[in-house]
């Protein structure tokens, strides 16, 4: 039998539904999304951050956060980035633009996308502030994205 | 203190974008292989088999449930360790835990991944559904995240980023595993490839190859009976920071993780000037910037200053620290295995089997692994075991 060096290949795709939990806290800050287009973290007791997105818990006391803060809806700019290549799990078409904004009254910042702006304008620093969407389902694309003041 | 431990053998794929030669399993026989022919064992002598391995990425669950007995797990106590890059350092730590408890006195580590069986997509596809997978673009974009924060903090230039990538391919030349040897690579050619992520090119970041990597850990009795020089495991710490993108101010200057790693290890050593002690270094660079930040946050120079060591030629083959002779992950990057190739290359360069790529008279070397944004591990191995 002679070998003529043929590799085969096979193709796959996986199709198959999840239902993810969100919690108690994080329900509360979508609900305040959808519901009020308000911005919600919590208090940490010990180190006293102001974490957004709320959270439960703070990762680093390692205890129960308590009081809810509203925070933004404005913010600033730390980082961006302008991704050209394309992915099948990329949330939007290329160049999609996002950051990582710290929010007016937060200790901790949010990842979302930048919207309605030229990209070349993008600026480390730059104000920003968050693009309610008209439509809201208590989800993080309750923010449509955030653009420049 | 554990019992001492180090590593008598080593072994690897040759690593490449498609082995369609062999199945995901088989690859990791390969390296299972070579690492038993180096450490001239047999599978039967191995107590104990720990995998690793990047989740999801090639499309199949349980990796160590598929691919097991390619690391000879057959009837042997085994798992495996999966905690994204960080993977091959975290499974090469647990396999030295091992040795170290005195339960196992023979332990091979396997890191493996084949990448084109699924490309990044389903494991990048799966992340956090609440806060991550709408909003962000997986690992480039993170990356592209904080190198243009980095940058902007630190004023590294694209010319030095560039630099680091033509070191890397050079080096890889040397190497007879490496993926991408790319000899005549120039910084011009790398500032022209297409912009993936403002501000990261293409051939800035890694690439994705299919390859697996094996260690052997022996206790002391072994390893002084069965290796000339074994590389001697010195200290071994892992680290995590948080995984949420916006809770890292500034990550990749700061990288928290791999700072807190470097301390505890290099206190345990006893290593005041990394720079200066070190022989060699195999650092996990998912990309050119990643490895200055990491010149930064290992102690090699002062914050700011990563830049220059690349200018300088400070981490060339000839320069006082050689970094990655292998080429590193930005040269070959099968994922689950890019962190024990480090540990691995940082073996091979204490029992002088680096063939073209060794360094002469290492001593003391040093591995990294770095994972899922904010991970880090450290690795030491000195030909000394105290
Ligand atoms: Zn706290």
């Amino acid at each position: 039998m002679n070998d003529n060096g043929e590799k085969m290949v096979l193709a796959g795709k996986v199709d198959l539904p999840f239902s993810y939990s969100a919690g108690k806290t994080a329900s509360r800050f979508f609900v305040e999304l959808r519901d009020h287009q308000k911005i919600v973290g919590k208090r940490c007791p010990r180190c006293q951050r102001i974490i957004v997105p709320a959270q439960l818990f703070c990762k680093e006391c390692f205890v129960e956060t308590d009081e809810w803060i509203e925070v933004g809806p404005e913010g600033t700019l730390l980082t961006f980035t302008v991704v050209y290549h394309k992915e099948n799990h990329h949330p939007r078409e290329a160049p999609l633009a996002y950051g990582i904004i710290r929010l007016d009254g937060a200790d901790t910042s949010i990842v979302h996308l930048l919207g309605e702006t030229d990209v070349a304008k993008l600026e480390h620093g730059m104000r920003v502030r968050a693009l309610f969407s008209k439509e809201r389902k208590g989800h993080i694309m309750d923010i449509n994205c955030f653009r420049p003041v | 203190m554990g019992k001492k431990v180090a590593i008598i053998g080593t072994g690897q794929t040759n690593h490449c974008s498609s082995r369609e030669d062999l199945n995901e399993m088989e690859l990791v026989y390969e390296a299972a292989s070579a690492a038993l022919r180096d450490a001239e064992m047999t599978i039967a002598e191995i107590d104990a088999v720990v995998l690793a391995n990047m989740e999801l990425f090639e499309g199949r669950a349980l990796h160590d449930m598929w691919c097991g007995e390619g690391g000879g797990a057959f009837m042997k106590h085994s798992f495996k360790i999966s905690t994204g890059g960080t993977s091959g350092t975290s499974g090469a730590i647990s396999g030295y835990y091992h040795a170290a408890s005195g339960l196992f006195d023979r332990v091979m580590v396997v890191g493996f991944e084949k990448h084109s069986d699924g490309n990044t997509s389903a494991g990048m596809a799966l992340t956090d559904p609440f806060w991550d997978r709408h909003v962000a673009a997986a690992a480039i974009g993170n990356f592209a995240l904080s190198v243009s924060e980095y940058m902007a903090d630190r004023g590294v230039t694209q010319e030095q980023s560039a630099k680091v990538a033509v070191k890397a391919r050079r080096n890889a030349c040397n190497n007879p595993h490496a993926h991408l040897q790319m000899p005549d690579l120039t910084v011009k050619e790398v500032l022209e490839s297409p912009v993936l992520a403002y501000p990261v090119h293409r051939l800035e970041m890694c690439p994705q190859s299919d390859g697996a990597c094996a260690i052997i850990f022996a206790s002391e009795e072994i390893a002084k009976k069965r290796c000339p020089r074994p590389a001697w495991v010195r200290a071994a710490v892992t680290r995590h920071d948080h995984i949420y993108l916006g809770e890292v101010k500034n990550r990749l200057a700061t990288m928290r993780s791999l700072r807190e790693a470097a301390r505890v290890a290099y206190e345990t050593v006893g290593i005041r000037e990394p720079l200066k002690e070190f022989d060699v270094a195999e650092i996990y660079d998912p990309l050119t910037y990643a490895e200055i930040a990491w010149y930064e946050a290992l102690g090699f120079c002062k914050d700011g200053e990563g830049g220059r060591l690349i200018d300088d030629g400070i981490t060339q083959m000839d320069g006082e620290l050689p970094v990655n002779p292998s080429g590193g992950v930005i040269s070959t990057n099968p994922v689950g295995a890019s962190g024990t190739i480090r540990v691995a290359e940082a073996a091979l360069q204490i029992h002088g089997r680096g063939g073209k790529r060794q360094i002469p008279d290492v001593n003391l070397a040093l591995a990294t692994g770095y994972g899922v944004y904010c991970w880090s591990d450290v690795v030491i191995l000195s030909s000394r075991p105290d």
